[in-house]
């Protein structure tokens, strides 16, 4: 497939913002959330999936149609996304508005919390079940892709959320973060290997013959029927060398997963740990923008059999 | 009319399209009058980008391919029309966010309501054969129509009420009928001359069907 810069962004972006607001109602219902910088991470989850959500707009043809995305909620996962997101950034707002007004205790603050972590498993769920429900793309038509997007969002988020504690002075909170970010990472990455290690094994269940139904051992394209480029073309093929995947599997796994867990380390030893967090958090941003290109751009769709040849 | 099949789902009527490819002989004149009609019907413009320029790109709802098989000296060449295949269980309907895309009760065709497309490109993704493609000017997903604003146009001569690909084949390789009417020119075929679906591993249930190759041994005379 094609990667989408638009689909790239609204998904590491919102995943990571899911995994703030995520951590940040947990440590409210264990009593630890940080006094000084809950507003801050409220506010920047809220911020950065409206940047996610206005990012996926640039994916649409026709963006001011866009509101009838919600109406197939009964079969469409996407539908089901469309609705789920407005929703969960409506609950960081409010819990967002609340702490920062001072109303950070009591029963609803705990409702809100709840309600939030269910929120962010929702929407990952949602995400994720996009590009699972597809079955013959058969990269992603698997339980990973989910426990992936799922890990990675909260990998991130915790990562994040030290990195700007830090930033905001509440080392405490920063250094309670790190042994759970770098847990995340660790099982993350994991994880990412399982998926990575089933993608290179996948033998492919559609082939010229069953695409064309020709029995015959030997069947070759000789032409796709077009001479110049179509949406076919365009759509379903990255158009990157083999090479610069291999390069963007290993980079991004050094940058999302090798990099900032050294980091993390780093952080739970050093005194001044801020450099620690931003450099963590910096490599897994743009780690993670990789690692969603490669998400894409490794599916093979079963439609690229009919497109091989030219002429 | 015919009793309806034992499961609930299954439409009592779907049209398709019916392609032999023992006669296809590859002139793409079902591809250029399909895009003739449906440039000019209600499913057009189907516009074209750089029409005259380096790069050339054009929407179309049907194509024809060629591949080759076996090897020398019995090799094959078979042309291959591909459009919509008008699948009875079209994965492309259900994750259309909008609605935008359906399958018609009545007749099984499977459209695309442009008014209401966002152009997410969804649908395209969840078709295993490639047979949506999106119109970069109008930014929507457009697909064979089966030339509904044809086939039941009364104002056409009878003989005439037939998607503009099954009009224009010289060679009579496309049929056209109820694939649910076991009478109808095209279930013939199908029951008589081994028509099969395109990648039955998906379970997609095409409507359209392809009759095989059959491989004519030289007479001596």
């Amino acid at each position: 497939m094609k990667p989408a810069l638009s689909i790239i962004l609204f998904t590491t972006v919102s995943g990571a913002a899911q995994g703030m607001a995520l951590v940040t109602a947990v440590a409210t219902l264990a009593g630890n959330a940080p006094q000084a910088a809950t507003p801050l991470l409220l506010w920047a989850s809220t911020a950065m999936l409206v940047l996610g959500l206005v990012a996926s707009f640039f994916h649409l043809g026709h963006p001011l149609r866009a509101w009838r995305a919600v109406l197939m909620w009964r079969t469409s996962w996407m539908s089901r996304e469309v609705i789920a997101l407005p929703l969960f950034i409506g609950l960081t707002f409010v819990s967002a508005w609340l702490t920062t007004f001072g109303y950070s205790d009591g029963p609803w603050a705990h409702a809100l919390a709840v309600l939030t972590i269910a929120g962010a498993l929702v929407l990952w769920y949602c995400t994720a079940m996009i590009y699972m429900c597809i079955r013959f793309i058969q990269e992603w038509a698997h339980p990973l892709t989910l426990v992936n997007f799922a890990l990675l969002g909260l990998a991130s988020g915790l990562v994040a959320c030290g990195a700007l504690a830090c930033a905001a002075g509440d080392l405490n909170f920063a250094r309670a973060c790190a042994p759970w970010a770098l847990g995340a990472t660790a099982l993350a990455w994991g994880t990412r290997v399982l998926s990575l290690r089933r993608n290179a094994s996948i033998k492919p269940k559609s082939t010229l013959q069953s695409a064309t139904g020709i029995r015959s051992p030997r069947v070759v394209q000789k032409s796709m029927g077009f001479t110049g480029g179509s949406f076919n073309t365009r759509e379903f093929f990255h158009g990157a060398s083999l090479r610069l995947m291999g390069q963007a599997k290993i980079g991004f796994q050094v940058l999302v997963f090798a990099v900032p867990m050294a980091c993390l380390a780093w952080a739970l030893l050093s005194m001044h740990p801020l450099t620690a967090w931003a450099v963590a958090a910096a490599s897994q941003a743009v780690g993670l923008l990789v690692e969603r290109w490669f998400f894409f751009a490794q599916a093979q769709h079963p439609q690229n059999l009919y497109y091989q040849v030219v002429s | 009319m015919n009793e309806p099949q034992p499961p609930e789902e299954t439409l009592a009527k779907q049209l398709a399209l019916v392609i032999d490819l023992n006669v296809c002989v590859g002139c793409h004149a079902c591809v250029t009058s399909c895009k003739e009609w449906n440039t000019s019907g209600a499913a057009g413009p189907l516009s074209d980008l750089n029409a005259f320029a380096e790069n050339p790109s054009g929407t179309f709802f049907n194509r024809v391919q060629t591949f080759e098989a076996d090897s020398y000296p019995d090799t094959q060449t078979i042309h291959f029309p591909k459009s919509c295949l008008h699948c009875e269980d079209p994965p492309c309907v259900p994750v259309c966010p909008t609605g935008a895309s359906y399958k018609r009760a009545s007749d099984g065709i499977v459209l695309v309501d442009y008014d209401k497309c966002i152009g997410c490109k969804y649908c395209s993704w969840a078709c295993p054969y490639g047979a949506r493609e999106f119109d970069e000017e109008r930014k929507v997903m457009t697909k064979c129509t089966l030339c509904v604003d044809r086939i039941y146009d009364e104002l056409l001569p009878p003989q005439d009420r037939q998607p503009a690909c099954v009009k224009a084949c010289p060679t009579g390789a496309r049929l056209f009928g109820d694939v649910k009417d076991p009478e109808s020119e095209v279930s013939k075929a199908i029951r008589e001359r081994g028509g099969y679906s395109l990648m039955p591993e998906w379970d997609t249930q095409p409507a359209n069907q392809y009759l095989p190759r059959k491989i004519t041994t030289e007479v001596k005379g």
